[in-house]
């Protein structure tokens, strides 16, 4: 029980990496998988998040009175890694549009069915 | 986590002397920031034909950049550069030397070469008003590339990662076939999830050793060399990776992508981005972790040798049965990124350098290959083996050349793949796995199979009329696809120039055999 | 959605406010919590509000697209420009501490011109993402 509680954040992170990788695989809708991948990206910014508070510490401003103090930098990293996994969301939301526009469905297995031709050269290289 | 600590600020002023503008002294960022600051100008110009020449300028002068910090390093020296004068293990550290600065030589010219050939095969390939959007990804691409091979932090690192990797998605994307579309959003799902995986890694080793500058946390990581979150980082970033570099079952995205991207930017990225990932992970590997810890205390040798051989063999024959020429390359692509990842396996000084010079030798050989096709793709508009029949005939130089590489993939004599083979099988070998020689030497059989397909379609089919039509490729795609042949014949003819750079880049990543 | 007044009325009551909370969160980032990232978001989603009450060719006629692709490119060439500007006085790439007549001093004008540059940037790019998807279809505008 005590390795749960201790551990929170990271059991935390464990299950939002999870449920979104497997959301990745296991969907079929182009936008769907995006969302799983989202998520799954939001678990890295837990993982670094969570152990940048210590009990106790301070904003690093240094003063006399404080000897311990938050680490910053996890902030300021993650602060960047939402903007690439805005980015990369914005991207694949844009080609998933076109793909739409493209295929007439956002749905993978209605996409390999219209590329079925190519498909019967390229099943065998799928393995 | 560490608790920030209150002495030693990192607050290094550096001595106001006017006078030292010396551009030499910041080379190590200039070859970034060049291309960087290029990709804005040209979405503010909005102009095709100059967003060109400032691709051409941003990559002929990163190359120059590139190219003095080689000679500068070439001697084992070290350059550390500290952006924003912030001291290294606080700030940002750009640390230069001899296997980075091998690979940023590989990577701008590449890039130069390449932009030479973009004019034409973009005006063709490109619709007109996403030219200067296709210009500023290709320098943005390579901005990523060369951030990724210069920098020394960690999280920098993803950052790089993730600017090469989203502008090659839009590149892809651009192609013409609608399945470009398709194949841009499997890389992007797959490419994401390295990435994340990457920065997972990163930061399981930030949380153990505090730091991100990566010269500081492998000191850092003696002290804590065997716990569980170190090893679970291994892991993470060894998973990461090889999706980026598609070592074998991670390759999916692979042949899709190179297949449908515009033909530029395949013989670009078919040169480039697997090969830098391939130098993410040597120096995770070496310069992070440390031989000892990656390959004596895990059984990582085997692991990357099953997985190579697996690669050079399946990948190879599945190489074979393609009916689209571009995939069929791609496809060797995946199987020759086998032959990098087994000279790697050895762990030895000689299997090092077979795998940086393989690296070297593979990026001018497929950036050939990738180029020249794109030729025969702007006359004829496709590449599949039904449609090229004779064409030889009309478009001689093309297909020689692509016989000429096909022969450097295959490892003949006299053409650089013979000079990567032949130290793959000296490092095989001299580990004592003389049935590796041999089985190094039977794939090879494979890749004359595949290029001879080539052969029989080009040069023994009767030119159907819409082939006997055409005409031999611009003069402005030939010129640049042939300097990668004849740098193919060089470097096989006068190999002292790479593999000085090789062995110079290994004994710097293996510190013991020094 | 232009027939319901009260909508109309507050909106534009709200943007007001919106742009003045995004200029407080851009130039209050040097002694609190925000920057040029969080600022730039806030007053992007100013003209969003507006684009969804009033319609996206009105949004379009206050920020018009050109505008928006020149904002994200001039903010990377702000802050790009103020590393070499770092260069060019002979520091490093990035290098605040040689802006100013004594390193704090120049601490304060980089970040300043640096979050400036994310500003622009980050506006211009949420508007750019906005105006295509809405722009897409038969959903975009009225």
């Amino acid at each position: 029980m005590t390795a749960i509680a201790n551990h929170f954040s990271y059991w935390a992170t464990l299950f939002i990496a999870i449920a979104g990788l497997y959301i990745v695989i296991a969907r079929g809708n182009l936008v769907k998988k995006l969302v799983g991948l989202a998520i799954f990206q939001t678990s890295v910014y837990l993982l670094y998040i969570a152990p940048g508070k210590l009990i106790g510490g301070t904003a690093p401003i240094i003063a006399d009175k404080f000897a311990v103090y938050s680490n910053p930098l996890p902030h300021v990293l993650i602060l960047t890694a939402i903007v690439v996994g805005v980015a990369t969301l914005a991207l694949g939301l844009a080609i998933v549009v076109r793909i739409k526009e493209a295929y007439g469905t956002i749905e993978e297995d209605e996409i390999l069915a219209q590329e079925q031709p190519a498909l019967q050269q390229t099943a065998d290289n799928k393995m | 986590m560490r608790s920030w600590r209150r002495s030693n600020l990192p607050f290094s002023k550096p001595p106001i002397t006017r006078c030292n503008i010396l551009i030499s002294q910041n080379y190590p960022i200039l070859h970034v920031v060049v291309p960087l600051i290029a990709a804005p100008l040209m979405v503010l110009l909005r102009h095709g034909g100059f967003a060109w020449l400032l691709a051409a300028v941003a990559s002929w002068s990163s190359l120059a950049v590139s190219a003095a910090l080689l000679a500068e390093v070439a001697g084992g020296g070290v350059i550390s550069y500290a952006i924003g004068s912030w001291a290294p293990p606080w700030g940002i550290e750009y640390r230069i030397d001899s296997v980075n600065a091998f690979l940023l030589v590989l990577v701008s010219l590449i890039a130069s070469v390449v932009v030479i050939y973009c004019r034409e095969s973009v005006e063709a390939e490109v619709a007109p008003e996403q030219h200067y959007l296709f210009y500023t990804m290709y320098v943005l691409c390579l901005a990523g590339l060369l951030g990724i091979a210069a920098t020394g932090d960690g999280f920098n690192l993803f950052v790089f990662l993730e600017i090469s990797s989203l502008s090659s998605y839009v590149l892809i994307a651009l192609g013409r076939d609608r399945r470009a579309l398709v194949a841009s959003y499997q890389y992007l799902i797959m490419g994401t999830i390295g990435a994340t995986f990457i920065v997972i890694g990163v930061g399981l080793l930030f949380l153990m050793t505090g730091t991100l500058n990566l010269a500081d946390m492998a000191a850092r990581l003696r002290e804590v060399t065997d716990t569980r979150p170190i090893l679970a980082a291994l892991a993470f970033l060894t998973v990461g990776i090889s999706l980026k570099l598609a070592l074998f079952p991670l390759h999916l995205w692979l042949p899709n992508a190179y297949a449908y991207a515009p033909s530029a930017v395949t013989a670009f990225l078919a040169a480039t981005a697997t090969k830098v990932s391939l130098y993410v992970l040597l120096r995770f590997y070496y310069s992070v972790f440390g031989e000892s810890a990656v390959f004596i205390a895990h059984p990582t040798s085997d692991i990357l040798l099953v997985l190579s051989l697996a690669a050079m063999f399946i990948a190879s024959t599945v190489a074979i049965f393609q009916d689209n020429i571009k995939r069929l390359f791609a496809y060797s692509s995946v199987a020759q990124i086998g032959y990098i990842t087994l000279g790697v396996s050895f762990d030895s000084l000689t299997g090092l350098t077979a795998a940086i010079v393989h690296l070297f030798n593979h990026a001018l050989t497929k950036g050939a290959i990738f180029l020249l096709l794109g030729g025969i793709a702007l006359r004829l508009g496709a590449v599949r083996f039904q449609d090229i029949g004779g064409i030889a005939r009309v478009m001689p130089l093309t297909s020689f050349g692509i016989v000429l590489a096909g022969l450097s993939l295959i490892g003949v004599p006299g053409t650089v793949g013979f000079v990567s083979k032949w130290y793959l099988v000296l490092a095989a070998i001299e580990s004592g796995a003389w049935w590796l020689a041999l089985l190094i030497v039977l794939s090879s059989l494979l890749a004359v199979i595949y290029v001879w397909r080539f052969v029989e379609a080009a040069y023994f089919q009767v030119p159907s009329a819409s082939v006997s039509r055409l005409r031999e490729a611009p003069l402005s795609m030939l010129v640049p696809a042939w300097l990668m042949v004849a740098a193919c014949l060089y470097f096989g003819l006068d190999a002292s120039l790479t593999l000085s750079g090789a062995s110079q880049a290994a004994a710097e990543l293996l510190p013991g055999s020094r | 959605m232009r027939n319901y007044l009260v909508l109309r009325v507050i909106a534009k009551l709200m943007i007001m406010f919106m742009v003045l909370f995004a200029l407080y969160v851009q130039f209050h980032g040097d002694f609190g919590p925000g920057g040029g990232f969080q600022a730039g978001v806030i007053s992007a989603a100013a003209i969003v509000f507006y684009g969804i009450i009033f319609g996206l060719p009105a949004a379009r006629e206050v920020v018009p697209d050109r505008l928006v692709e020149v904002m994200i490119a001039a903010g990377v060439l702000l802050y790009a420009g103020v590393g070499v500007a770092g260069l060019l006085l002979g520091g490093n790439y990035l290098d605040y501490f040689v802006l100013g007549a004594d390193p704090v001093d120049g601490q304060h004008r980089g970040i300043f011109w640096i979050e400036m540059g994310v500003l622009i940037t980050v506006a211009g790019v949420m508007l750019k993402i906005f105006y295509m998807f809405a722009g897409r279809g038969d959903g975009g505008g009225e």
